[in-house]
């Protein structure tokens, strides 16, 4: 079935098919990433593959090749019931570069799921309609799942956000309530001597 | 006495006009946990949103990147807190379909009386909250009762009440306990009766159902393209189950129904879980009927599958080979899979991608509840304020496996 699938994209884009394999049963289709959004695109009109779903959508870093990331998407057809894994390259061997094109108009899925391959491995979506980071915040340095990126680095402290038109009220005035801990033995004798 | 605006010219009445910001979560009561909604509100109705998660993130596919295969279970437990032995053997069939074993059907049916356990764990707390939620405060209780009776299971079975880390690649941890089937059985009787219970309060309960039907709705269209599964997906009519459409262990050989809805509203979406509930409890009655007593639960594979305790300790293979699995780890062959199983949430996956050394290269967790949360934005725009909760209560976000 799915073996079927394959044939049917390299008959439809025969230059752009990189490689193909299978296994364990999973069909893998790589094609060359600028004809990325095409191919899918293909995939869920073409009424033989009918791939309804994007079930999911990562990627992978390989720091010793180039292109660097592998971008990998799950396809799943409700009404087939069939599945493929779609990659594609991108990305120079220090990272940069990675670009590839965005499948947010075609699945919903995608939006998510691109947001978050950003998020961990710096791989950019053209035409995507809000690319932020979505598991960490936007202060973040560095994208963690690359794999120069080490384990144990700490970030560095994020400072106030300054956020317009809020005014920030302290809890208390400075006359008010207790105070705790700073103040000095003078201060407390002073405060003892007006008490008396 | 006349109204107080009687002499006012409608005309001359102010409305703020410019939309208000609402900010709901991230430490909010109905967020379960964590998740931030920033709404503009037109009056009472939502012109805009944004979700935003994230807060309970941890890293763990980059942690899990450090150990050896066998050292992700206890990540994989602290993924969906609710049903961890459904990802316990979600990643053991993965990491056995990369190896290209399978394990003794004992062990299957074992696997699966324990998952569907786990399954009515997550449907039991998801439900029972959303019934919190909307005031009805007894359901809940009685429901966290039933839970608790399926930890206590657990916990006979695995030592563990809520991380098990039970699975383990090519088996499991121990076998059965003697009393599991008699205990197994008695839990599901008890559900049953508290699902009757439950049922008769709130489903002829006009306010609890005036609260669900219609709101939260989400198109077929939408739900596919938004990559949902699972119960909010089979709420909007879809019978998409893995257990069904691609089975795996022995689902094949059991009896069960897959329940749908029709509207994809948050009610369906409830009624949806609660009839799983039943089938889970069918589920599990024919798994311990086919349950063997005696038998061998693990692989017999010296590749995965430690050696036991005597031989490690009076012969000098058993150490070695102790030694190799517990310091290499696992040597998957190379190669990547995606395996995927039904969680609690819908289809879980895990698509691994090993080098052939014993530290797996990635492990990516296809969490359920990220892709429905990536649609929550679109089920409340338009809707009122107050629908917010039973609808995200209905969608059954789980913090640890969205944000992982």
């Amino acid at each position: 079935m799915a073996k079927a699938l394959v044939d049917l994209i390299k008959q439809k884009f025969p230059a752009d098919v990189l490689e193909a394999h299978s296994q364990r049963g999973d069909e893998t289709v790589v094609v060359y990433a600028p004809r990325w959004k095409d191919v899918a695109r293909f995939l869920r009109d073409e009424p033989r593959a009918d791939m309804s779903m994007l079930v999911d959508l990562t990627a992978v870093d390989f720091p010793d090749r180039t292109p660097r990331f592998e971008v990998v998407a799950h396809f799943y057809s409700l009404s087939k019931g069939h599945r493929l894994r779609l990659k594609a390259r991108v990305g120079d061997s220090d990272g940069g570069n990675a670009e590839i094109d965005t499948l947010s108009d075609i699945w919903a899925s995608a939006n998510w799921a691109e947001r978050e391959c950003f998020d961990m491995f710096g791989v950019r979506f053209a035409g995507h309609p809000d690319l932020r980071r979505i598991l960490l915040y936007p202060e973040f340095e560095g994208h963690p799942l690359r794999k120069d990126y080490p384990a144990d680095r700490i970030q560095p402290l994020v400072p106030y956000r300054e956020v317009p038109d809020i005014d920030k009220i302290p809890p208390f005035r400075t006359d008010e309530g207790m105070s705790f801990g700073r103040q000095t033995h003078a201060q407390r004798a002073s405060d003892d001597d007006d008490l008396n | 006495m006349e109204p107080i605006d009687q002499e006012l010219d409608p005309a001359e009445i102010e409305l703020p006009t410019e939309p208000m910001l609402l900010n709901v979560g991230p430490a909010h009561p109905a967020m379960h946990g964590t998740v931030r909604i920033v709404m503009e509100l037109s009056g009472e109705s939502i012109e805009r949103c944004d979700v935003q998660v994230g807060y309970l993130h941890r890293g763990f596919e980059k942690m899990c990147e450090r150990g050896t295969w066998t050292q992700v279970f206890p990540y994989v437990d602290r993924c969906n807190y609710v049903s961890p032995m459904l990802n316990n053997v979600g990643f053991a069939l993965a990491c056995e379909k990369l190896l290209g074993i399978e394990v003794p059907e004992r062990c299957q049916w074992y696997r699966m009386a324990l998952g569907e356990l786990a399954r009515m764990s997550d449907h039991l707390t998801c439900t029972g909250a959303m019934a919190m939620e909307l005031g009805a405060f007894t359901p809940f209780l009685w429901m966290i009762k039933g839970r608790e009776m399926i930890w206590d299971l657990m916990e006979e079975e695995t030592g563990a009440r809520l991380t098990h880390s039970f699975g383990r690649v090519g088996g499991m941890a121990h076998p059965p306990t003697d009393g599991f089937k008699a205990h197994a059985e008695a839990v599901s009787a008890h559900i049953l009766e508290i699902l009757a219970e439950v049922e008769q309060l709130l489903l002829g309960n006009r306010i609890f159902l005036d609260r669900l039907e219609n709101v939260g709705v989400i198109s077929v269209e939408d739900a596919i393209s938004l990559g949902w599964t699972g119960p909010c997906l089979r709420a909007c009519g879809i019978a998409y189950d893995v257990r069904k459409s691609h089975p795996y262990m022995k689902y094949g050989e059991v009896e069960f129904d897959v329940p749908v809805g029709q509207t994809g509203d948050s009610f369906d979406r409830f009624i949806v879980r609660v009839e799983e509930l039943k089938q889970s409890v069918r589920i599990i009655r024919q798994c311990l009927a086919r349950l063997s007593d005696s038998g061998p639960v693990n692989v017999n594979d010296p590749r995965v599958i430690l050696p036991p305790k005597e031989e490690v300790y009076s012969s000098i293979e058993g150490t070695i080979q102790h030694f190799k699995i517990v310091m290499e780890g696992l040597k998957l062959p190379a190669g990547e899979v995606y395996a995927f199983t039904e969680g609690g949430n819908g289809e879980l996956g895990f698509y691994i991608v090993s080098d052939g050394s014993g530290t797996p290269y990635r492990v990516r967790i296809r969490p359920p509840c990220f892709y429905v949360t990536g649609g929550l934005e679109r089920v409340i725009t338009g809707a009122m304020m107050a629908d917010v909760v039973p609808a995200f209560g209905s969608l059954n976000m789980i913090g640890g496996e969205c944000d992982r």
